[in-house]
Parts: structure tokens; C-alpha cells; sequence
């Protein structure tokens, strides 16, 4: 009887690691697409060529270089941190419709986006990194010590209130300062859609050690998701140490989830539901939960960005469009099909 | 937990509960009451609660003095009759889906409806040029046909709260992701009309958008104190409530559409102002600390909420006047920060 177990159990593992190598190629592959696929298509070999041996005076090595590239790269690590962020959040309250967007992530960084453009006239999306990533941190702050008063801590309850009470807040001044300033609507209404256009190498370099640090603690909770969704009164009796699990998740989310919004402004629809398709594929287990969130994110958030670049020319859809756009019917689909594990 | 012996201990907690209960809602409708006489009172030109009074009965009465009549009976009656009937709907809306869905993010201007409102609404302003009344049909069609979407699709042999909700978010994404491409297609100007309607305000408070939404409230207020009655045995899940003889399918779907009747005619009226309807029910909550109901003192919050908020928007800044909208959300959530802040008993959130 325990062997079968076993067998079952390590057959599924087996799957489960096959799986993650197949993800890996999928992202490898929409990695190479989007350095080819674009306004002026750029053939696999061009690419090559273009970063083996760069030529200073050819159009395309341009193009791969200061375009085309860093986009990859910049979707590829918001993609992963957009996943795990979601992942790591839901898990850590055990709220299906907990994400960054919900607990006040998103609404922090526009106020401090709003407030650069609206009262310091910045305009450059280099100078939005940071004020979106302050904003992000200094949201999460006040979201994590109102949540943490009182004697029971930071219950998931009142983390996911909070959070939201605090969006509702939030929103209501960057509607405000929307409605009196024209001038700011007419930036915001760009950057609040979400898109990888115009990002070029310094974003990247400012942000990466931020998703670096992100993702690792974030894979190292794995652990005590597993031990947090059993109940906070059985994490406590295996020995856990229930307020730093849930410090240590909302630290990861935060980071990631901070510096992803940075990068790319805020994207919602990922780090929602690419923990429920995960959750769907791996079951309850969140040491596959987390990677497998990690690497199917980018796979949607690149893949997005590739379709909305060629589907309507000679313009572009902003990814946050088309990940809604495409991914919503998808995941409503599979919300249909499946029993989904309830968390 | 204490062992309770006997059954007069058990008098005694229901006593105490029932009394809380009664407590709270006296507050809350006195609270109101401040908020209704103060927002006929306050304006370029204030008038005494007495001559508020003679106003109100002067068409009984015919005790007549224009001026003030004119103030009172045309400018800020139909405003402040608009907050109450409004944040009555929103409010109730919300407290129903947070608590048929049990989760106390489940508002409608969370899981979708909300969103599907204002995306019909973006859409017959930007794409159709529509303005008025014609906005506030699409938004009531968009709210119930986005309902209506999200239950046909969460619908498996019966639904559960569960994919209620992850439909939801998946039709909020869409929706959204509609008003974003819009707003980056639209010319500047049309863009700014759509964020005004989609901030909400009380500006255009008339009989034309007033009897709507009370010819509604008239109906859908007696259906939801039927329903609820239902909702305490679904809290303890399906399988007890279909156990205990609650038809469990029938109550929902009878809640779902309560709920989002709520929501999408007070949606039409003054558009998706924000949070009402999910700060409301919390908030009543807290207040009550597990004395039961929270049905009526949701929709009292609600009220009170508009009301305040409206009377902050109009005042606050001297020669503006801020659509109701962008003050919800400080005054509504701000107020729930506060009571979360301020409560560190235990087991204060349920």
C-alpha cells in the first residue's frame, strides 16, 4: 500500500518536473519570438548574427539591441515576478482575489506617478520607475502596519481589507488630480494601461536587482505557504512562525511586485489568475505552485506582447490590453472545465 | 470560549446581542438624520433647520416663501434624496455579495459588474457619442448583461461562490482592459467625459433619474429581506443548507440578481461611484461585532457615506466643486482604515 503511494506520488513528481522543462523551452521559444516578430520582421539568423558580432551601422542590430532585446528581457522578468507576486500573495492570505492590484500595490505606485507628473511635471518614464516603486513600498508599509495593529497581527482578513480599503483611498486622489489636470490624464492614461514600448536597457538596469532579490526569497516561501494554507492553527502547532511567514511573503510579493509595476506599469489580469491555472495543473503543492507560476506568466505577458505588436499596424496594443484580452476567455475557460483546487 | 451553562446564560447573550443590534442602528439612523439636515442646510445660502421644515411641508401647509423653497425643495431635496437611494443600493448590493460569496472582497466593483457598467458606458460615450440618459441605459444594460455573463459561465450544474468569483475577476480583466484600449484610442476631451462619468456624481440629481432608481429600490428592497432570511443557513455552506431544507440554487440565484439589481440601477443613476458598496457592509459589521443582521445598518452606512461624501465634495474646496465620486473612497474607505486601526480586540473581523 505505501510503495503504491509512493509510486503515485513519485510518478506525479516526475510529471510535474517534465512539465517545468516543457515551460522552460515554451519561454525560450516566445523569448526568440519576440526579438524576431515586430513592426520590421528580423529573421532568427539576423538576430544571431546581431549578437554575436554587432555591426554599429545595421538598422536590424540596432533594433535588437536597443529595442527589441531589453523589451524581452524587461517582459520576461516582469512576467516571472507578476506570477510569483500573485502566487505568493495568494497563498499568504488565502484570498483568491488577493493580488497586488487589490492590496494597494498598483494604487501607490499611480499616486506617485500622479503627484510626479501633476505637481513636478516629470515626464520621462525613467523618473516613473522610481516614483512607482517608492510608491509601492510606502503603499505595502501602511497596508502591513494598519493590518498588523491589535493582538492577533496581520490577519489575511484584514490584510485584504485593508488593502483595499486603501486602493479605494488611493484611487479617489488619483481620480482628483485626473479630472482638474488634463495634462496628467493625457500621460497616465498611457502608463496605467501596462505596456513593455519604450523601455530600454537603464530601466532594466534599475530594476533588476530588485526582481533578483524578489525571486529568490520569494521560491524560498514555498515552504511556508504550504504550512500557512493548512490553517494558521496547524502552521503554528508543526512549529511555524505564522507572522514571519506572512512578514517574509508580503516582503517577496512587494518587491516584485513593486519593481514589476515600475517597470511596466500596472498589469493586473497576471499575478490574478496565473496562480489559478498553476493551481489548476499542479494541485495544492506551492513548491511546484511557485515555479510553475514563475515561468507560465512571462509565457502569457511576452506572448501578449509579441500579438499585441502585429495585430493591429501600423500601431500597437499595450500588453496589458492583450493579456486581459486574450487571457481572460482562457482562464475563464479553464475556471469552467476544472475543479479548481479552493485555497 | 467559555462553557455556557444552562439556558438563561444563553437569555442573557441573545439579550445583550439584541440590544447592541437595536444600539447601532439607533446611532446609524441618527447619524443619518445629522447628515440629511445638514446637507439641506449647508450652501452659499444655509437655511435654519426650522425654515427646512416649514419648506418641506409648505406643499401640505401652503405656507409658501419661494426662495427658500426653490433651494430646498429643487436644488437639495433631489441631491440628497439621490445619495440616500443610491447608497442605499450600493450599499445593500455589497453587503449581499460579500456575504453570499463569503468573502468580504466580493463587492461588485470587484468581481466585474461595476466594470461592466462603465465599460457599456465608455462605450456609448467615446465610441457611440451618446450623452445622458442614453449613457445610463447602456450602463444598466452592461451591468445585467455582464451579470448575467458571469453567472451563465460560472454555471456547471450549479454554481459556487468559488467560480463566482474567478469568473468575476476574469470578466472585470476584459472589461477593463475595453476602457483602457478606449481611453488610449480616444481623443483627450471624450476621455475626460468618460472619467467624469466614471467617477460618479450627484450633479444631475432630478425626478428623471430619481423615480428610476426608486420604482427599483421599491421593488427590490422587500425581495432582498425575503432572501436574506435565507442567506444565515448558506453561511454554513451548501451541503448544511440544502441538509437544513434551504433550496440553496433558487436563494443565490434570487440573491444574485437582488444584488446586482441594486448595483446596476444605482450604477445608471449616478454612475459606478466607487467603494460605496464595499466599505458599507465592513463597516456595518465592525459596528455590530457579531450581534448578527447588518443588512438594514449596511444600507444606513451606505447612505450616511453617500451623504457625507457628497457634502465634503461640494464643500470641501472653496470654488470647486469635486464629483461625489472622488470622495467615496477617502471618506468611505477612510473611515473602515480607521476602524480597523482603532479595533485591536480579537475576533473583531468576522
Amino acid at each position: 500500500m505505501a510503495s503504491t503511494v509512493r509510486t503515485y506520488v513519485g510518478n506525479q513528481q516526475r510529471m510535474l518536473g517534465l512539465g517545468l522543462v516543457g515551460l522552460v523551452l515554451i519561454v525560450t521559444t516566445v523569448g526568440f519570438l519576440s526579438v524576431t516578430v515586430g513592426a520590421r520582421a528580423i529573421p532568427l539568423a539576423e538576430v544571431w548574427t546581431a549578437l554575436t558580432a554587432f555591426d554599429p551601422n545595421s538598422t536590424d542590430h540596432r533594433i535588437v539591441w536597443d529595442l527589441r532585446l531589453p523589451r524581452t528581457l524587461i517582459g520576461l522578468l516582469v512576467g516571472a515576478a507578476l506570477g510569483l507576486s500573485g502566487a505568493v500573495l495568494q497563498g499568504a492570505t488565502r484570498n483568491p482575489l488577493a493580488d497586488t492590484s487589490i492590496l494597494g500595490i498598483h494604487a501607490g505606485a499611480a499616486v506617485f506617478v500622479v503627484i510626479g507628473i501633476a505637481v513636478f511635471g516629470i515626464g520621462q518614464l525613467s523618473a516613473y520607475v522610481w516614483l512607482a516603486f517608492m510608491g509601492a513600498g510606502a503603499a505595502m508599509v501602511v497596508v502591513y502596519s494598519i493590518a498588523s495593529l491589535g493582538r492577533e497581527g496581520a490577519t489575511p482578513v484584514k490584510l485584504a481589507l485593508v488593502g483595499a480599503a486603501l486602493t479605494a483611498a488611493l484611487s479617489s486622489v488619483v481620480s482628483a488630480v485626473l479630472l482638474t489636470s488634463p495634462r496628467t490624464l493625457d500621460e497616465l492614461r498611457f502608463w496605467q494601461v501596462g505596456s513593455l514600448a519604450g523601455r530600454d536597457m537603464s530601466i532594466l538596469i534599475q530594476v533588476w536587482p530588485f526582481l533578483a532579490f524578489g525571486v529568490v526569497l520569494a521560491l524560498r516561501t514555498a515552504r511556508m505557504l504550504d504550512g500557512l494554507s493548512m490553517g494558521e492553527d496547524v502552521a503554528r502547532s508543526l512549529g511555524q512562525n505564522v507572522p514571519l511567514s506572512r512578514g517574509v511573503a508580503g516582503l517577496a510579493a512587494v518587491v516584485l511586485a513593486g519593481a514589476a509595476t515600475a517597470a511596466a506599469g500596472p498589469i493586473a489580469f497576471v499575478g490574478l489568475t496565473v496562480p489559478h491555472v498553476a493551481r489548476a495543473v499542479t494541485g495544492p503543492n506551492y513548491r511546484w505552485i511557485l515555479p510553475y507560476s514563475m515561468l507560465l506568466a512571462p509565457i502569457l505577458l511576452l506572448g501578449a506582447d509579441v500579438i499585441g505588436r502585429v495585430i493591429a499596424p501600423p500601431g500597437e496594443v499595450q500588453v496589458g490590453i492583450v493579456t486581459a484580452a486574450l487571457g481572460a476567455p482562457f482562464f475563464i475557460a479553464l475556471v469552467r472545465r476544472r475543479k479548481l483546487a479552493a485555497l | 470560549m467559555t462553557v455556557l451553562a444552562g439556558s438563561d446564560g444563553i437569555h442573557a447573550i441573545r439579550r445583550s446581542l439584541a440590544a447592541r443590534r437595536r444600539r447601532v442602528t439607533v446611532i446609524l439612523l441618527v447619524a443619518l438624520l445629522v447628515a440629511i439636515t445638514a446637507s439641506l442646510y449647508f450652501g452659499d445660502y444655509p437655511v435654519a433647520p426650522a425654515d427646512i421644515v416649514r419648506s418641506l411641508l409648505s406643499p401640505v401647509t401652503g405656507d409658501v416663501n419661494k426662495g427658500v423653497d426653490f433651494i430646498v425643495l429643487s436644488v437639495r431635496l433631489p441631491r440628497t434624496v439621490l445619495a440616500i437611494l443610491t447608497g442605499i443600493a450600493f450599499a445593500l448590493s455589497g453587503a449581499i455579495f460579500q456575504t453570499l460569496l463569503r468573502n468580504p472582497l466580493a463587492s461588485p466593483d470587484i468581481i466585474g459588474i461595476s466594470h461592466g457598467a462603465s465599460a457599456a458606458a465608455v462605450v456609448c460615450i467615446v465610441v457611440l457619442g451618446i450623452s445622458g440618459i442614453g449613457v445610463s441605459l447602456g450602463a444598466l444594460a452592461g451591468a445585467l448583461a455582464t451579470a448575467l455573463a458571469i453567472y451563465g459561465l460560472a454555471w456547471r450544474g450549479g454554481v459556487t461562490a468559488y467560480r463566482i468569483v474567478l469568473v468575476g475577476i476574469g470578466m472585470a480583466a476584459i472589461m477593463s482592459a475595453v476602457i483602457s484600449y478606449l481611453f488610449t484610442r480616444a481623443r483627450l476631451n471624450e476621455v475626460q467625459e468618460a472619467l467624469a462619468w466614471l467617477v460618479g456624481s450627484l450633479n444631475a440629481a432630478s425626478l428623471n433619474n430619481i423615480i428610476p432608481l426608486a420604482a427599483a429600490l421599491a421593488v427590490l428592497t422587500p425581495a432582498t429581506i425575503y432572501l436574506v432570511r435565507g442567506l444565515d443557513v448558506m453561511q454554513l455552506g451548501d451541503d448544511a443548507a440544502m441538509a437544513l431544507g434551504n433550496r440553496v440554487e433558487w436563494t443565490r440565484l434570487g440573491l444574485i440578481l437582488v444584488a446586482v439589481g441594486h448595483a446596476a440601477f444605482a450604477t445608471a443613476a449616478v454612475g459606478p461611484v466607487a467603494f460605496v458598496a464595499f466599505v458599507s457592509g465592513p463597516i456595518a459589521r465592525f459596528l455590530l461585532a457579531g450581534a448578527g443582521g447588518g443588512f438594514l445598518q449596511s444600507a444606513l452606512v451606505g447612505a450616511t457615506v453617500m451623504l457625507g461624501s457628497d457634502m465634503v465634495a461640494q464643500h470641501a474646496l472653496p470654488a470647486t466643486q469635486l464629483p461625489v465620486g472622488v470622495v467615496t473612497g477617502i471618506f468611505g474607505a477612510g473611515f473602515l482604515l480607521w476602524l480597523l486601526a482603532a479595533s485591536s480586540r480579537e475576533g473583531r473581523v468576522a
